[in-house]
């Protein structure tokens, strides 16, 4: 097989780009949290990165990518076996198969760790553990084929995803509601106070996150060219609207615009043209950030209208975000970015492609949720997924794992 | 002898200090302390999430002094802390019995 150096060296120093994104996500998760919960929440983050990676490697990558399925890939890769033919679909990638599994690894990774934004203070950490690899065989591999594979069925369908708008962040938004409808709200909330305990780590994590997400966005071009010039460009200018967008909404609704509220809004950017990026123009792009900044900052409201303890916001950042992105490449799409994407609406392109993605959100938040609800049902009526009244006063740190992050935790 | 303690606002803390000094106060005590009265707390808003915070960061300071001098001395305190809005704080004083300089076991007025 002819493997292009460039291309292969991109992916790589991709791959790991993405990587770094977990523990970011730990951070910005992290600090959005008390004190006494700050450990739980880093530990929770890394354990994915345990379980996914062997898991991964073991199985699900061939779940998701190998055979010619519909619905879910075979198993013909099982342990990496046949590794040096190519996933389904993806015969003419520049790439080893390798690299596109490792690659392919560090999305699997966050995906499930988007969730523990939602469960945050309140979840045991050995159900956690457990939760996280039955989610990534049970729903993650199956959505994951339907959208990325060429073999899935919404990806023939003609229904657009650069790098994740659907299979990470609609998948993991509509997967964290249904988590947080079984556990339940935190004792105290929404009455007691839970502020988080230390902005300049949400603001650390979210820097990590724009970092390592060039390479989630740039690196789905597979490949080191204009095309993964336009996603990274797309991806910087959308996050930047995001954030002006966000900052504008507080300073109007709210009288200040928030060190929280730029991190927030930076990562509602990022979301928003995951799915986009590779499909829209860098002027779409701000229109893309733009919308996401200030739907996202009024869509967090919605857990305090419903009553919902999404405790860090994953519905209204990644649920919204992701859904409002997918649906934003209907409009901005542009072959004269990708001649392999469509044209959107405005782009004479009609509404077939909105069509095709509105079919894929609703696909995969209607499975993600109902999957997900399942799973965490079992979970609870059997191991439990809530820690106990007085560990969660405790907090997780102490109850969790025998340690503490500061002297006096509060 | 009394005890004379204000809670004033932390950043004229420096301006206190020197005003006592200058008026020949040769010690004091400074904690860092937390209340409120009626400039109650303030808000935070996260995420457009309001959070109210009632306790408001103070500083204490402890003044001992002859009771001939103590009028005087709250003035001092009162003049310098002012800045004319709410949650300037409180000065009173107190009645003491005794007071003994451990070095030297000094007691009473000497010992201040």
């Amino acid at each position: 097989m002819n493997f292009n150096t460039g291309d292969t060296a991109w992916i790589l120093v991709a791959a790991a780009l993405v990587l770094l994104m977990t523990p970011g996500l730990a951070f910005f998760y992290g600090g959005m949290v008390r004190g006494k919960n700050v450990l739980g929440m880093l530990a929770q983050n890394f354990v994915t990165m345990g379980v996914v990676s062997v898991l991964w490697i073991t199985g699900v990558y061939s779940l998701a990518f190998s055979g010619k399925g519909k619905w879910i890939g075979d198993l013909h890769q099982f342990g990496l076996n046949h590794i040096w033919q190519q996933a389904t679909g993806f015969e003419t990638l520049t790439i080893p198969p390798l690299v596109f599994c490792a690659f392919q690894l560090m999305f699997a990774i966050i995906t499930p760790a988007l969730i523990t934004g939602g469960t945050a203070d309140r979840i045991k950490f050995g159900a956690w553990t457990v939760f996280s690899g039955l989610w990534l065989v049970l729903v993650y591999a199956p959505v994951a084929h339907w959208v990325f594979s060429p073999s899935g069925w919404l990806f023939k369908l003609g229904a657009l995803d650069f790098a994740g708008g659907t299979v990470v962040h609609a998948n993991a938004g509509a997967a964290a509601l249904a988590v947080v409808l079984v556990i339940g709200k935190r004792k105290g909330w929404p009455k007691e106070r839970m502020r988080p305990h230390n902005v300049p780590f949400v603001l650390l994590g979210a820097g990590l996150l724009w970092f390592g997400w060039f390479g989630f966005n740039a690196g789905s071009a597979l490949s080191a060219n204009t095309l993964s010039a336009f996603a990274f460009v797309n991806t910087n200018t959308a996050t930047g609207a995001a954030l002006l967008a966000w900052l504008i909404t507080e300073k109007i609704r709210d009288g200040h615009a928030t060190t929280l509220g730029a991190a927030s809004g930076a990562v509602a950017g990022l979301v928003a043209i995951t799915p986009a990026c590779g499909f829209v123009s860098p002027m779409g792009s701000i229109a893309i950030g733009f919308a996401a900044g200030v739907i996202c900052c009024l869509a967090v409201g919605l857990k305090n209208i419903f009553k919902f303890d999404d405790a860090l916001d994953v519905v209204g950042v990644h649920l919204v975000g992701g859904v409002l992105g997918a649906l934003l490449i209907g409009l901005f799409a542009t072959k004269m970015t990708n001649s392999a994407g469509s044209n959107g609406f405005f782009y004479n392109g009609g509404w077939t492609l909105m069509g095709h993605q509105a079919v894929a959100v609703l696909a995969v938040v209607a499975y993600s949720f109902i999957a997900t609800y399942i799973l965490a049902q079992i979970m609870d009526k059997t191991v439990g997924l809530r820690v106990s009244e007085e560990a969660e006063y405790e907090g997780l740190d102490r109850s969790q794992h025998g340690e503490s992050a500061y002297e006096t935790a509060n | 002898m009394k005890l004379i303690t204000a809670i004033i606002k932390p950043f004229k803390l420096d301006d206190v200090k020197s005003a006592l000094q200058a008026f020949g106060i040769t010690g004091m005590t400074v904690s860092e302390a937390s209340g409120f009265g009626r400039q109650r707390g303030h808000t935070e808003v996260y995420r457009g999430a309001e959070y109210t915070v009632d306790l408001v960061p103070k500083v204490r300071l402890e003044v001992l002094v002859d009771s001939a001098e103590a009028e005087k001395v709250i003035d001092v305190i009162v003049k310098a802390a002012s800045t004319g809005s709410i949650g300037d704080g409180k000065v009173w004083s107190s009645p003491v019995d005794n007071i003994v300089r451990v070095r030297t076991g000094e007691r009473g007025v000497d010992a201040i």
